[in-house]
């Protein structure tokens, strides 16, 4: 990576925080995690515009956690927000109205209901538009704000409330999860990277970078959700690590579309290892395991994992077997 | 009058233009789409200092128009119809804001099925949302009241988005002339924008923020509602000064041979033409036939409604609009700003008709006279009209038939 970077370590990690402790999330929550190291790079001169999710519960009025910008705009067209905003910012500007030292980095915040459902057609608009701004999706895999039902998001074998796990349905929700970072990357979107909170200066590597690029730039945060995913609020950093490590979350950016994987598991950890943590995927191994189902996970990781190695010219060792005796990790 | 051939969809244009707009998001419908181009035109030839971004739905447009006037921008948009619907969502995001831009709609029926041609569905949908509504008549009042709903919606008294509503193809396709009035009165009329805490760096604010609890929503929504009244007297003020500038006003309500009038018809938009000629072959008759255009809808002028209506015998509501299962959505509203006043008329016939740009014929319009007159010499009780001549259904009918047969 560049050598201009400001991160080396975990400990260049900006100490200045512009969100406040004793916000009204859950604990654990990967999402705001998520938020707050985002900032710490953006600095304080931010604009961000919600959708509904949960960070909107973070702002009850007349009380707010963040020292920025905010405006919840509605469920499907918090980018169109962005795009009035920053218009208004730019014409401001050129008209002389308003002075350069007010300029605003405008960043749209939502979780996946938002960017992978609902809020997508005013996504490829923004991005069609070029328009000048960041997107953090936290993405916790299902709607989580309203008790966790299936988004398209969601990944294989995952049960949501919409898509529970039944004696008819033992898989709960049977279809793959949508590759968001591909259909921005399609539409040609200058940079699009996934982050994870166990990645620290991965994580902010990536959200340096996209400081120097104009355009539309798409940030996929992992957001481990102690609440919809079963597990306790403590582990979430450890859960999101073995996400990496299992390579069911790979960490990758493209730059005008060129992708390149920026934390490569040499070895990867099986699957069933990151699964077994969590409640949502409980019904694949009790009250009997669901071999095939698992093993199909297993084999769209491993398959991934060959097929972007080949291209980027690097080996990653896959599980010998999905049976391993030693089931804890 | 003097004055240039200019349709209602250009006059809109052209007062945005004088009101020195910042920000136009867009997206085209029929019959709106010549007030976008205009501006896109004028914006890319450089004779109107703006920024214009189209957007890919209504709904997005809305969604930037507000988030811009909150980011301290003077904002312009227009639409029509399912573009109203779509966008409905964000209009009580918008109010709820209190980002005062201005939408104009160029009313045209809603679907299923599809029209061009108007009625006022489109633009009542949104009768509920928080947006002031200034309804025009002519095509000078398009270009005045875009004037008049900026600077009522940007005093600090009021802070809420309005709606200029003109009825498409009737006004938007239809030359009429107009007086622009010059540059340097409109300066003077509708100082620049100060928006009150916009997002910016030296001064952050978080807007659209979430309230958890009734006490604290309705402590909003009520001062919504108090914001909306003020708006009547910040127009009346603006009236005042804008006759001093350009030698003509308006009201919330207008009269039209009112004096001594016992059979009043309450109409708005463009049709209210019809009603005018209507009264005129009234009075050639001998009756006292009168007229009452209701020009501001939201806040809804119910004291200058009541004070013009008292006293008549009949009063008939000429609703071009339909709720399904209720009637016109004005009826109520009138019925409800007579009730409690001493004098009022004895009667309130509701009348639906020109739903769709459908023709008004001099011989309807003299109909809902003659049963305003029946129901007051008999005493009855009315009952709805809704207008629909037979020749028109012998039409419909005839349609069918040739569809079967080709079938």
């Amino acid at each position: 990576m560049a050598t201009t970077t400001r991160f080396r370590t975990l400990k260049d990690m900006p100490t200045l925080d512009y969100l406040s402790p004793g916000n009204t999330l859950c604990a654990g929550c990967g999402g705001v995690l998520a938020v707050r190291i985002f900032h710490k790079v953006l600095g304080p001169n931010v604009a961000w515009i919600n959708a509904a999710g949960c960070m909107t519960v973070t702002m009850s009025y007349p009380l707010s956690p963040m020292k920025s910008n905010w405006l919840y705009t509605a469920f499907a067209s918090a980018p169109a927000g962005a795009q009035g905003v920053r218009d208004a910012l730019d014409v401001l500007l050129a008209k002389g109205k308003l002075p350069p030292s007010e300029d605003l980095k405008v960043v749209v915040v939502t979780g996946d209901g938002a960017a992978y459902d609902i809020g997508l057609q005013s996504t490829a608009g923004a991005i069609d538009r070029r328009l000048d701004f960041y997107y953090l999706c936290y993405d916790n895999e299902a709607y989580g704000n309203t008790g966790f039902q299936v988004s398209s998001s969601t990944p294989f074998g995952s049960s949501t409330k919409t898509t529970p796990a039944t004696t008819a349905f033992p898989l709960g929700n049977t279809t793959r999860k949508k590759d968001l970072f591909e259909v921005w990357r399609a539409m040609k979107a200058p940079y699009v990277a996934t982050l994870s909170n166990s990645h620290g200066v991965d994580f902010l590597r990536k959200v340096e970078k996209g400081t120097g690029i104009r355009g539309p730039k798409l940030y996929i945060a992992l957001a481990a959700c102690p609440t919809g995913w079963g597990f306790d609020s403590r582990e979430s950093i450890e859960l999101e690590k073995l996400a990496v490590q299992t390579g069911i979350w790979p960490l990758k950016e493209a730059v005008d579309g060129v992708i390149r994987h920026t934390v490569v598991p040499r070895t990867l950890t099986p699957v069933r290892d990151y699964l077994k943590t969590q409640e949502r995927f409980s019904h694949l191994f009790e009250p009997t395991e669901q071999t095939e189902a698992i093993e199909a996970i297993q084999e769209s990781v491993n398959s991934y994992w060959k097929d972007v190695g080949a291209r980027e010219g690097f080996d990653v060792k896959i599980p010998q077997g999905t049976h391993p005796k030693h089931p804890s990790h | 009058m003097k004055g240039k051939l200019l349709t209602g969809n250009v006059a809109a244009a052209a007062a945005a233009r004088l009101a020195r707009v910042d920000y136009i998001p867009a997206y085209p419908i029929t019959p709106q789409t010549e007030i976008i181009e205009t501006i896109a035109d004028w914006v890319r030839e450089g004779t109107m200092d703006a920024r214009f971004t189209q957007l890919e739905s209504e709904h997005s447009m809305m969604t930037a128009a507000g988030a811009a006037s909150l980011a301290g921008a003077r904002v312009f948009t227009a639409t029509s119809s399912q573009g109203m619907l779509y966008a409905i969502e964000m209009l009580y995001n918008v109010s709820g804001w209190r980002a005062p831009m201005l939408l104009v709609n160029v009313s045209r029926g809603v679907e299923a099925p599809i029209v061009l041609e108007p009625d006022h569905n489109d633009v009542l949908a949104a009768r509920d949302s928080g947006f002031l509504q200034f309804h025009s008549e002519t095509c000078q009042e398009v270009a005045d009241l875009v004037l008049f709903a900026y600077r009522v919606a940007e005093d600090k008294r009021v802070m809420l988005p309005a709606i200029v509503n003109l009825d498409g193809f009737y006004l938007s396709f239809t030359r009429e002339p107009v007086v622009l009035p010059d540059q340097q009165a409109v300066d003077h009329f509708l100082p620049p924008y100060e928006p009150v805490s916009p997002l910016r760096a030296s001064k952050p604010v978080s807007r659209g923020s979430s309230v958890f609890e009734g006490f604290l929503y309705s402590y909003f929504r009520y001062n919504t509602h108090a914001a909306s009244l003020r708006a009547k007297e910040v127009f009346n003020e603006a009236a005042r000064e804008f006759e001093g500038l350009f030698g003509r006003t308006y009201g919330p309500v207008e009269g039209y041979m009112l004096d001594d009038a016992e059979y009043v018809l309450v109409m708005s938009n463009s049709f209210t033409a019809l009603g005018r000629q209507a009264v005129r072959r009234m009075r050639e008759r001998g009756v006292k036939a009168g007229l009452l255009k209701i020009l501001m809808v939201r806040p809804f002028p119910s004291e200058e409604i009541a004070a013009l209506l008292r006293g008549r015998k009949v009063v008939a509501v000429f609703d071009q609009n339909l709720a399904p299962g209720s009637g016109g959505i004005f009826y109520p509203e009138i019925a409800g700003a007579l009730y409690h006043v001493r004098g009022r008329p004895n009667a309130i016939l509701p009348v639906v008709g020109a739903l769709g740009g459908k023709q008004i014929t001099a011989k309807e319009m003299g109909a809902v006279f003659e049963e305003m007159m029946a129901i007051d010499r008999k005493g009855k009780t009315p009952s709805p009209m809704f207008l629909m001549r037979a020749d028109e259904m012998t039409r419909v009918k005839k349609m069918l038939s040739v569809a079967e047969g080709v079938r």
